[in-house]
């Protein structure tokens, strides 16, 4: 039965609307967006990547901890943000020896921690020994493995510190002995895992070798960089404040910073452009297209020190011929991937080495030569891919990384006449297949910590734990480890690597494909931002200012 | 009530035990472990970190171990984060995700009890079908689709909303809110239709409009009653609903909550902080069906003898 | 116009529901869609247009055209023939695990109604605990432990819905139980087996339809969700809600992407719940309008 009454209520439901409305209106006016309060308060909002793991240098690994850690702590050298040259940190000055064994630094006098301790060359012994506790599970040990006896005692060969090559001469003298010459130890000290931490803070929370106390949180955390932590709420933001203590403070121009951890490359660009954030982790491969479309000059793309690259399990059985796996590396249109679906600026790579790596250029023995490839693998028993079983391709769930194994899939196809599958795998189970030798072909990338061509060559020794791939030289061993280190000049490290390079590539147990670029919007209010190829940004040089310039 | 309450608090331990030893060996049963990572690491290392998370002891060993630390209160460490238990991070991120299940739950009943109200007044003409198509649209559009077209909508067309993030901008609830929200109000808005059309269909109710009894006390006073009923035992199962399904909206909305590090957890085999995670909403499930169970008895004397056997 | 509680005789019933439903016109035009869905998605691999892995990488993604009616990919892959396939994997997972769902639960409730008493109890006790497991959670840990295995995911999702099912089907079976043609029936010395199986069952259908009719939009979203989390289907092959997905990524640039698969998507939910709606109403006298 209809129901008379429907007109009353109508007019209530309009009158309510009615409120909504005039509620909600006055308070349209948009606050002021976090970049602008943020040029105003020098406070910088950056997109950060993942939640961090651990902020305690000596556990952490992963771009976004490294981020947050280079705004608190400082180690006893550090880069000039453009050339990447080595500058004083907080070590003052220093002196090499002539058979480049001993470092001697000189410290700062002022150097301080944030809570007014001064800061000294025993700290950095400490610290030091701190680091190469095997029960911390520090996973950049190999960092200091360049230290005389370093490496012996972290194995437990050798059982007293004081026979490593560390020293503090006085309270602002150090002096580090090495086993070679080792022309990027310099390098080395720029990375978190040789920076200092505060004995007193790290023993109040546990011992000294605990792995995961509570030192490195909010309210308790001691550091000794431009900044100190204010602020940790996981899964939300990082903030980190001023510290008056720094040395250098008064060049220290910003007065927070705060890190977002957003994982969604969507997400953070879409805040980038509602002014939520000065800066992103990167940028969505889509929208790229679009910044260039319009020569946003918020996109910013460089070179990162990095590879993609594919793993070859050499123990499969058809892929046990280097003929073979040559045939497949010659097959691959890096021109064509990078321009057409890539479309990130990457740089074809043709060696494992990123090309100018501080100067190294690897030896350029590969292109893409389909006709040779087909003829390499007439030679290796498949004449036009006849009888070559069907090849996997391993992959962690990404749709990139898809992207290129799609485009890879199609081109062996199309050349060779082999047929390839495409498996993806959630990254805890690819990892575990990887390491487990449970794949045929896998996609891989691999970042540099340091810049020299050595960090990229000594994964592929025999039994390397990121080897993986079961290929094994002793040629190889012999020049990567035995040989380069003993080299005093870069020139002459450079030629051996370039050798080592080659066998490389001759047996060709992984496939370069490209070397990464680093894809990030960068609001124009935030100044002095210069790009490196490690994406290390230099906190103590950046401010914000609206002027254009 | 008393009786029933009771029982169903005594069933609760047994579905609680079930929830942890079935967790427990699913997450062992996966494949990768927590601490498997790009850059291989050294055997001893991984030693010393099962050690340091008894991951080396036998299964069942581990399984009564975390039982007994269970019972007095504590949760474990996580093994992702090195330095913090698992119930300081569900404490941490616990309340977001009630904010946002409790305001997504208001969105909800709002738009369902308003669109069932009027459906029911004037069932299977325009007035019926409209509200409850446009009530529909949340159950047919999954809210990651409905989500980001609000977003691009109000957050980057419009301007007037914020896009992400939890207590950082004014106003940046309203749309996670929303999103969650309207998948609820069409079962609100059909489950109001529905039973106010039980008693409005009665015969003492054609006798009062025959007394010239107004219509709208007729709905509000007698029909919504009925309308209630159901949607107030239905409030239990959607509360948990949205607190577990609420990871899709965190994660679209870059919202801090818990249902985002569940998620992150399952991926970085996180133990503990699964095992903490699941016994928490098992928890929290329980407690609400219970609730709303016992609320729906409250106002409806016959259900006390009926069983609790209609749909959704 | 009868409009009595129990069925006295079956056709009738369903001869009146009938009647009812064609007069419901959302509930017609649901199913006349749900109907030409299935049929073009069954026959894709007739129809299609082009292959669905087929790629033109240098055309990448384009608006609709008349080479690709409704645009193609970032891959150049033409989207109706994408979406065509994906309707045959979504509406398979939806109709497969509703199947998964509906064989357990039916049993399950059928059983512990027809038997009473301890059993019953016992067995709905089960079904009560099940309930309160966070069964999203559960999901992504199966997921996540046994991989992209199709067939589990159907398994994994119909295990979560049978519960309602089961409770439903108890519900009705209790009732009909107590009907005085069950009684006779039973007096006649019919074994148990066939009473419930054709007796009871045929006469419990009329929820279990409608349920089951709605059960299927639940699933073909929860297996959207885990496509979300990239967990569902895996590439190569594509859903309808692992389009979404990937068009939702890229929906300022390249709109279409997520337009017609969501269009897809929302009218088939729609489709089915105002089918099951209507069913609803058509099968239960009691919401009849006066």
């Amino acid at each position: 039965m209809p129901i008379k009454t429907n007109s009353k209520i109508y007019r209530l439901f309009f009158l309510i609307l009615h409120g909504i409305y005039l509620c909600v209106l006055p308070g349209c006016e948009t606050p002021p967006t976090n970049v602008e309060l943020g040029n105003k308060t020098g406070v910088l909002h950056w997109g950060n990547g993942t939640e961090p793991q651990s902020l305690d240098p000596h556990i952490a690994t992963g771009v976004p901890e490294h981020h947050v850690i280079s705004a608190l702590m400082e180690g006893l050298v550090l880069k000039d943000s453009q050339t990447l040259e080595p500058t004083s940190g907080i070590a003052e000055r220093w002196d090499i020896s002539e058979d480049q064994l001993v470092y001697t630094f000189h410290l700062r006098s002022n150097a301080k921690w944030s809570n007014g301790d001064t800061l000294n060359a025993h700290d950095f012994v400490w610290s030091w020994w701190r680091a190469l506790q095997p029960r911390l599970g520090n996973l950049y040990a190999y960092m200091y493995f360049p230290i005389k006896n370093a490496r012996a005692y972290y194995n437990g060969d050798v059982n007293d510190f004081k026979e490593v090559g560390v020293k503090a001469v006085d309270d602002l003298t150090l002096q580090v002995m090495l086993e070679n010459p080792t022309p990027y130890f310099l390098q080395l000290l720029d990375h978190y895992s040789t920076f200092p931490v505060h004995q007193e803070t790290v023993e109040k929370f546990g011992s000294a070798d605990e792995r995961g106390t509570r030192w490195t949180y909010e309210g308790n955390m001691v550091s000794n960089g431009p900044f100190k932590l204010k602020k940790w709420a996981i899964n939300q933001e990082i903030v980190v404040e001023k510290n008056p203590q720094y040395y250098d403070e008064k060049n220290v121009k910003l007065n927070e910073i705060v890190y977002y951890p957003i994982e969604n490359g969507i997400t953070e660009e879409r805040m980038f452009r509602a002014g939520q954030l000065h800066y992103t982790n990167d940028v969505p491969i889509d929208k790229v297209e679009t910044y260039r479309a319009t020569n946003d000059p918020a996109l910013r793309i460089h070179p990162y020190l990095g590879t993609y690259y594919y793993r070859i399990n050499t123990r499969v059985p058809h892929l046990k011929d280097r003929r073979v796996r040559r045939a497949l590396a010659l097959t691959i249109d890096r021109e064509s991937l990078t321009k057409n679906i890539l479309k990130g600026g990457q740089i074809p790579a043709y060696a494992m080495t990123p090309p100018d790596t501080k100067g190294y250029f690897p030896p350029n023995k590969l292109e893409f030569n389909p006709l040779e490839a087909k003829r390499l693998m007439t030679l290796a028993g498949y004449p036009d891919g006849k009888n070559f079983p069907e090849t996997e391709i391993l992959y962690n769930t990404n749709e990139g990384h898809r992207k290129v194994a799609v485009a890879i899939q199609q081109m062996w196809k199309i050349h060779l006449n082999i047929d390839v599958r495409l498996t993806n795998q959630e990254w805890k189970v690819y990892l575990d297949s990887e390491s487990n030798g449970d794949y045929e072909i896998s996609r891989a990338g691999w970042i540099g910590d340091y810049v020299d061509p050595n960090n990229f060559l000594d994964m592929f020794i025999c039994g390397g734990g990121n080897n993986r791939t079961g290929w094994c030289s002793k040629e190889y061993d012999k020049l990567i480890l035995q040989e380069a280190p003993r080299k005093e000049s870069d020139q002459n490290r450079f030629a051996i690597f370039r050798e080592a390079e080659e066998i490389l590539i001759d047996e060709m147990p992984v496939i370069p494909i490209y070397t990464y670029t680093s894809k990030n919007l960068v609001h124009s209010s935030l100044k002095n931002f210069n790009p490196n190829i490690l994406n290390q940004a230099s906190y103590k040089d950046l401010f914000l200012s609206d002027d254009i310039d | 009530m008393i009786r029933f309450a009771a029982v169903r608090l005594l069933q609760a331990i047994p579905v609680l035990f079930g929830v942890i030893t079935i967790t427990f060996i699913l997450i062992h049963s996966a494949p990768g472990g927590p601490f498997s990572a790009d850059k291989a690491v050294p055997p001893e290392v991984l030693m010393a970190l099962e050690e340091k998370y008894d991951l080396n002891l036998p299964l069942w060993q581990q399984y009564f171990g975390y039982l007994e630390d269970l019972i007095s209160g504590d949760f474990g460490p996580s093994f992702k984060y090195p330095g913090r238990n698992v119930s300081e991070l569900i404490a941490s991120a616990f309340p977001t995700t009630a904010e946002l299940a409790l305001y997504s739950m208001i969105v909800a009943i709002v738009i369902g009890l308003f669109a069932g109200v009027v459906a029911a007044m004037r069932p299977n003409s325009v007035q019926d079908y409209a509200p409850m198509s446009l009530a529909m649209i949340g159950i047919c559009m999954p809210s990651f689709l409905l989500g980001p077209l609000l977003v691009l909508i109000f957050g980057i067309y419009l301007e007037w909303l914020p896009i992400s993030g939890w207590n950082s901008l004014p106003g940046d609830k309203i749309l996670p809110a929303i999103t969650l929200g309207t998948g609820y109000a069409a079962y609100i808005a059909r489950l109001t239709r529905g039973g106010m059309l039980d008693i409005l269909s009665q015969d003492y109710i054609r006798t009062a409009r025959a007394k010239g009894l107004s219509e709208i006390v007729i709905v509000c006073k007698h029909g919504l009653r009925g309308g209630l009923i159901p949607v107030v035992a239905f409030l239990g199962p959607a509360f948990a609903g949205m607190l577990g399904g609420s990871f899709v909206v965190e994660t679209i909305f870059n919202i801090p909550g818990l249902g985002r590090f569940y998620v992150q957890a399952a991926f970085n085999r996180d133990y503990t902080m699964i095992l903490g995670t699941t016994i928490f909403f098992a928890a929290l499930i329980v407690s609400f069906n219970l609730i709303s169970d016992i609320l729906a008895m409250w106002m409806n004397p016959k259900l006390r003898q009926k069983d609790l056997g209609d749909e959704k | 116009m009868s409009e009595i509680d129990y069925p006295e005789e079956n056709f009738s019933l369903w001869k009146d529901a009938w009647t009812r439903l064609s007069n419901n016109k959302l509930a017609l035009l649901g199913l006349v869609t749900l109907v030409f869905f299935c049929i073009i998605a069954f026959l894709a691999p007739w129809i299609a247009p082009y292959g669905y892995e087929e790629q033109n990488l240098i055309l990448g993604a384009s608006p609709p055209s008349y080479q690709h009616l409704l645009g193609t990919d970032v891959f150049g892959r033409d989207m109706l023939t994408r979406i065509m396939y994906g309707g045959r994997v979504s509406l398979l997972v939806g109709f497969i695990a509703t199947s998964v769902a509906l064989v357990i639960g039916v049993s399950w409730g059928a059983v512990a109604g027809y038997a009473g008493g301890n059993l019953d109890a016992f067995m709905m006790r089960l079904v009560d605990i099940l309930y309160a497991l966070p069964f999203m959670i559960f999901i992504i840990l199966l997921m996540v432990v046994f991989g992209k295995n199709l067939l589990l995911l159907f398994f994994a999702i119909g295990a979560v819905e049978w519960l309602t099912m089961a409770r439903i089907v108890r519900g009705q079976v209790m009732t009909l139980k107590k009907q005085e043609f069950i009684e006779a029936a039973h007096s006649m010395g019919l074994p148990k087996q066939i009473i419930i199986v054709r007796h009871i069952v045929p006469n419990a259908i009329g929820p279990i339809i409608v349920y089951a009719t709605l059960t299927v939009p639940n699933v073909m979203l929860l297996e959207a969700f885990l496509s979300f989390l990239g967990l569902g289907i895996q590439p190569p092959e594509s859903s309808w809600g692992l389009l979404i997905n990937y068009g939702v990524e890229t929906m300022e640039e390249y709109p279409w992407l997520l337009i017609f698969p969501g269009l897809a998507l929302t009218i088939t939910l729609f489709a089915l719940n105002f089918l099951g709606d209507g069913l609803r109403d058509a099968l239960d006298p009691k919401t009849s309008k006066d």
